[in-house]
């Protein structure tokens, strides 16, 4: 049986995709057999941001109508032969999306892969409560910004009673922070909160935390999930998130500033 | 000698902080509303203050269960107020 794993945060624009698309080919590079699905029907991205738009056929939504299966539906991905995407509809028919549907879909899955991850939409209404209720671990994906950080605990709350494992008593879903678009140098001016601040309030362990990158601009302008953007904060980043999920021990890097010599103060960077 | 501003710099407030303390109330808000607990917390609740009653008389106020989490840790915190003894 598959891992489940959502990605979720309740506002939207903190990473919930780029971290998707990020954290599955990290899994998928390691050699687990990986499958991404995009629970935002109507405003289907993920497809975007791992760069296979132009091969989506079927989307989730045939595959829980019956009108594909779910092989038909699958999209391989461009570099890994173990890592395949599932893309949401872009028609806004949400009630498509069922419990009992969606169940069948993650079952036949679980099968075939060894992770499954869940990019769940924006906020809190069906759409993201289905991408959550399946989930044996969730990727809660935080800014240091107050509306992220009390929307993060809104999702903590649900997380905590409306799974299925919630409500079968099957314990919890095991939560993990990700402190996305970190910036150190604004910390240090005491301009954001740090991710201690962060971690006190929000009180889960911290998987990760990817600084506020470039690259993750230009990876998704070409179409390349962020991690595969080699010698990148962002990929070395989300590559020691991957690592720390599989139960490696990696210190957190990226947390302080670099301090900038004479010429760098002079003249930028 | 507004020219001189432009070699000063700007005053930086430490709003970090200000964003810490506003988040915690409101965090401490949501999670009171939040139906956080077991389900049967409501009625251990009761049951135990009819305990409690078989003893010492206590105003429905005296008895108070809640979960809390602490590093994944769930804790069940109960407290029992009883009345100055008379």
């Amino acid at each position: 049986m598959a891992k489940i794993v959502v990605v979720t945060s309740g506002k939207g624009g903190v990473g919930k995709t780029t971290t998707s698309a990020s954290f599955a080919t990290g899994l998928a590079m390691r050699g687990h057999r990986t499958a991404v699905i995009d629970f935002d029907v109507g405003l289907r991205n993920l497809d975007l941001i791992m760069g296979c738009e132009r091969r989506v056929v079927f989307d989730f939504v045939n595959v829980l109508n019956g009108e594909a299966t779910l092989r038909q539906a699958l999209i391989k991905d461009k570099q890994l032969d173990n890592l395949y995407i599932l893309a949401a509809s872009q028609t806004r028919d949400k009630d498509a999306l069922t419990a009992e549907g969606v169940e069948r879909v993650l079952g036949e899955l679980g099968k075939e892969f060894d992770y499954v991850v869940c990019d769940s939409p924006a906020g809190i209404e069906k759409g993201a409560h289905l991408a959550m209720y399946f989930a044996d671990e969730a990727l809660v994906v935080t800014n240091p910004e107050v509306s992220s950080v009390r929307d993060s605990d809104r999702v903590l709350g649900l997380l905590s009673s409306k799974t299925r494992k919630a409500e079968a008593g099957e314990g919890r879903v095991k939560e993990h922070l990700v402190l996305t678009r970190y910036n150190p140098v604004r910390v240090d001016k005491g301009e954001m909160l740090s991710v201690d601040d962060v971690k006190d309030i929000l009180a889960i362990p911290l998987l990760g935390v990817i600084p506020e990158s470039q690259a993750v601009l230009t990876s998704s302008n070409a179409g390349a999930p962020v991690i595969t953007a080699k010698e990148t904060d962002a990929a070395a980043a989300y590559d020691d998130l991957v690592s720390r999920f599989l139960g490696e021990d990696r210190p957190h890097r990226f947390l302080t500033a670099e301090k900038k010599g004479l010429f760098g103060r002079l003249f930028g960077t | 000698m507004d020219w001189l501003k432009l070699f000063r710099a700007p005053p930086t407030k430490q709003t970090a902080s200000i964003a810490k303390d506003r988040l915690k109330v409101v965090v401490a808000h949501q999670r009171e509303g939040r139906a956080n607990g077991p389900v049967y917390l409501p009625k251990l609740r009761e049951e135990l203050l009819l305990v409690v009653r078989k003893y010492v008389q206590v105003p429905d106020s005296a008895v108070n269960v809640q979960v809390q989490r602490e590093d994944g840790l769930e804790v069940l915190e109960m407290n029992i107020t009883l009345p100055d003894a008379t």
